[in-house]
């Protein structure tokens, strides 16, 4: 065993060895569904605790005739004149602002219309009082133009299309753009957190043996790149065991849930038929027709080549950003001076998780897309993104070259981080600038 | 036979050099105290010599050799500030360490069981260091620093945090060392100890050499013409003058001190005998301490 993969292992071995590793593995996923769950949760259910919006209308014109459609988001209640308009008794009777519909209002170009609140108004109330008032004007003009409410409805038309990708031999197959979408953003959000998680943890490693002075033993025996590099790997293979541990265990769950459900069909049925008054072979017809759909949808994925793809830039990616923490690290003496350099590190990062989730996911082949995923500092994230979306029949040379030039850089950073780290592990004492560090990469060793 | 030279090695830090031309030249199975006030320049020296860093300029030959990454497998380094790692456990810290020494598991195991035997340590191997005492941590350091039995141990103020029991077990042990055939650069700046267990000296001061030597040399080269003696007699009978007398002890010996070449230190003898009684006489040398500060001090005014 060579010194790197002796240092590969002590950083392996110590780290697996550890109560908290065993406990964040299995946590940990919960964790982050648990974090995900609430702000999907927040987002979706628009606000907790938020009370019901209720707005007191003058209408002067009666052109509303009060038909504003109210809800639990926002209420319309109505005034009949000018003296409730009192600021102090809007807040005091509750109600959230104040609505004029002005006398001789033209519902063909209403104007005039005010909305006074003793709050600063939000766009969202804003446009929700527009939307309402708009459907009630423009269900009114239907009226008369003599459009009746179920012909209304009628001109409602769900479209939906089947949208295929033509593969390698020419025939046409389903895209399944939902379940390619979804998996993408799972696949870049693994390897942001990866990237994240344990590169922090290369840079804490480092500063670690910086303060307690075990470098300049571990120095005096081996090159700071191959202690560099150690931390690295070590790591790498802590975050790739914890990986494995998860699809273990995931494989598991899937196996006893399945196998628990299909093994005892029969109480299935019977707790369907009294759940429901439905005929059972109609209803496990209709059961077992969805999950085929599903897992042929599943099956229909190039998993080769998304695997491939994964490994590639999740090895890529956490290799070269791992090494510029490592860099961080030697360069500081203590966690608290780490800031000033995280900073451009962990940005492109995060600008990639972010347009990764708007512009990369609605057009995974705009240019943006295409060269943010050439670049290296996003691509690890951005091409995951695209890959399971990707055709690899026609595309595959996208990610072929994006995997060239991500292993051509994580070379280069890797040789610019050792520079850094290997003078900075023996400075004590001083808070280095870029200026400094700049100058670290031309020191003799 | 020298086992390491330094020939004009110069390394400069931004806008300051840390060690300016210096000349060293250690012998073979010696106990080489590196003097120098802090910030001389001996940990750059030091890092040198382990291939931390390199010169700017300047050779290092090591064991007739220009000095070369395959020496560190010779060489066992204790840096003054001691680290560890302090998650791990006793024993395998020191196998670890010994691996990466190039030492197999196997011997690393069995050198590491030795040593912690020796120095009593044996019921602990499967602690962690942070449990440990101070003292026994840098046991543990010392052991990983000869484990791999280097031909060329550097000790950076090894005494520091030991008591005095566990400073006389390690003096037996570096002395040991040297028995054995070891040379060892003993850098401090604790005087009392040089003289006891050092061989050579050498020092720096403001990032140049001042002066190097054996002890018994160095020490000579910087006596004064001064006697110590202790005697019962009639003094005023003596023609050379003393320059201090002391109050007679109670056994009626008196301390006297004489500013004399050494051409008149056989007159004295002789007259001193003929009119009393000597105990003692001897040329007082000056500590290595004393010489140390003598060239600080002129550093600062020179």
């Amino acid at each position: 065993m060579g010194k790197i993969g002796l240092i590969t292992w002590r950083e392996y071995i110590t780290r697996v060895r550890k109560k908290s590793f065993l406990i964040m593995t299995i946590l940990g996923p919960l964790l982050i569904a648990a974090f995900y769950g609430v702000i999907i949760y927040l987002a979706v259910s628009d606000g907790i605790g938020k009370e019901t919006e209720r707005i007191l209308v003058y209408d002067q014109a009666n052109v509303l005739k009060k038909s504003v459609e109210s809800d639990d988001k926002m209420a319309f209640e109505y005034s009949e004149g000018w003296e409730d308009r009192n600021h102090e008794r809007l807040s005091e009777d509750g109600y959230a602002g104040w609505l004029y519909i002005p006398e001789g209002i033209n519902k063909y170009d209403p104007k005039g219309i005010v909305y006074e609140s003793d709050k600063s108004v939000s766009i969202e109330s804003k446009e929700r009082i527009k939307s309402r008032i708009s459907s009630v004007f423009s269900n009114q003009k239907m009226k008369e133009l003599g459009v009746s409410a179920s012909a209304m409805d009628s001109i409602k038309t769900r479209v939906s299309i089947a949208a295929q990708t033509i593969g390698e031999s020419g025939e046409a197959k389903d895209s399944n753009i939902e379940i390619r979408t979804i998996l993408g953003m799972v696949l870049s959000f693994a390897i942001y957190f990866f990237i994240f998680l344990y590169g922090v943890q290369v840079m804490k490693g480092v500063i670690e043996e910086k303060t307690n002075r075990i470098v300049e033993i571990i120095v005096s025996s081996v090159k700071p790149f191959q202690l560099m590099m150690g931390k690295v790997f070590g790591l790498a293979l802590v975050g790739l065991t914890q990986i494995v541990i998860w699809i273990v265990l995931s494989m598991i769950f899937i196996g006893v849930i399945t196998t628990g459900v299909l093994g005892d069909s029969n109480a299935l049925m019977e707790m369907a038929q009294s759940a429901q008054d439905m005929p059972v072979d109609q209803m496990t017809n209709g059961m077992s027709m969805a999950q085929d759909t599903m897992l042929d949808k599943i099956r229909d994925l190039n998993f080769p080549f998304i695997i491939t793809t994964f490994v590639v830039f999740f090895l890529g990616g956490y290799l070269m950003y791992s090494a510029l923490f490592a860099a961080v690290g030697a360069a500081v003496d203590s966690e608290t001076d780490t800031q000033q350099f995280m900073l451009p590190i962990t940005l492109p990062l995060v600008f990639a998780i972010a347009i990764s989730t708007s512009v990369v996911m609605r057009d995974p082949n705009g240019p943006l897309s295409f060269w943010l995923s050439m670049i290296p500092l996003t691509s690890p994230v951005v091409m995951m993104v695209r890959a399971p979306l990707l055709n690899a029949a026609t595309q595959w040379w996208e990610v072929a070259l994006s995997m060239g030039i991500l292993v051509v850089s994580f070379v280069f950073v890797i040789w610019l981080a050792g520079k850094i780290y290997r003078t900075g592990i023996l400075m004590y004492g001083k808070k280095p600038t870029y200026k400094e560090l700049y100058k670290w990469l031309f020191y003799k060793s | 036979m020298a086992f390491l030279e330094i020939n004009n090695v110069t390394k400069g830090y931004e806008g300051h050099l840390a060690i300016k031309e210096l000349n060293f030249s250690i012998p073979k199975g010696s106990i080489y105290g590196l003097l120098g006030p802090n910030g001389a320049g001996k940990t750059t020296l030091i890092r040198i010599i382990n291939q931390i860093t390199a010169a700017d300029s300047g050779d290092v030959i090591f064991d007739g050799e220009r000095l070369h990454p395959k020496h560190v497998e010779r060489i066992g380094y204790l840096p003054e500030e001691r680290g560890l790692y302090k998650k791990m456990k006793v024993l395998e810290q020191i196998v670890y360490f010994g691996r990466l020494k190039n030492l197999s598991r196997k011997e690393s195991e069995k050198r590491a069981l030795h040593w912690l035997g020796k120095f009593e340590l044996l019921d602990w191997k499967y602690k962690k260091i942070e449990e440990l005492s101070k003292g026994m941590a840098q046991k543990v350091q010392f052991i990983l620093t000869v484990l791999h039995e280097p031909e060329l141990i550097i000790l950076d103020e090894p005494f520091s945090g030991f008591d005095p029991v566990n400073t006389e077990l390690i003096k037996e042990e570096i002395k040991q060392l040297r028995d054995e055939g070891a040379t060892i650069i003993f850098s401090t700046h604790r005087m009392e100890s040089v003289e006891e267990i050092c061989d050579y000296v050498g020092m720096i001061n403001l990032s140049t050499k001042v002066l190097e030597g054996s002890v018994v040399e160095v020490r000579n080269s910087f006596k004064t013409n001064s006697y110590e003696v202790r005697f019962k007699g009639d003094i005023d009978a003596v023609s050379i003058v003393p320059t201090t007398i002391g109050k007679p002890d109670a056994l009626g010996y008196a301390e006297l001190q004489f500013n004399i070449d050494e051409r008149q230190s056989k007159q004295l003898i002789d007259q001193l005998n003929t009119h009393g009684e000597i105990s003692e006489f001897k040329q007082s040398l000056p500590s290595i301490k004393d010489i140390f500060i003598q060239k600080v001090e002129e550093g600062k005014h020179g």
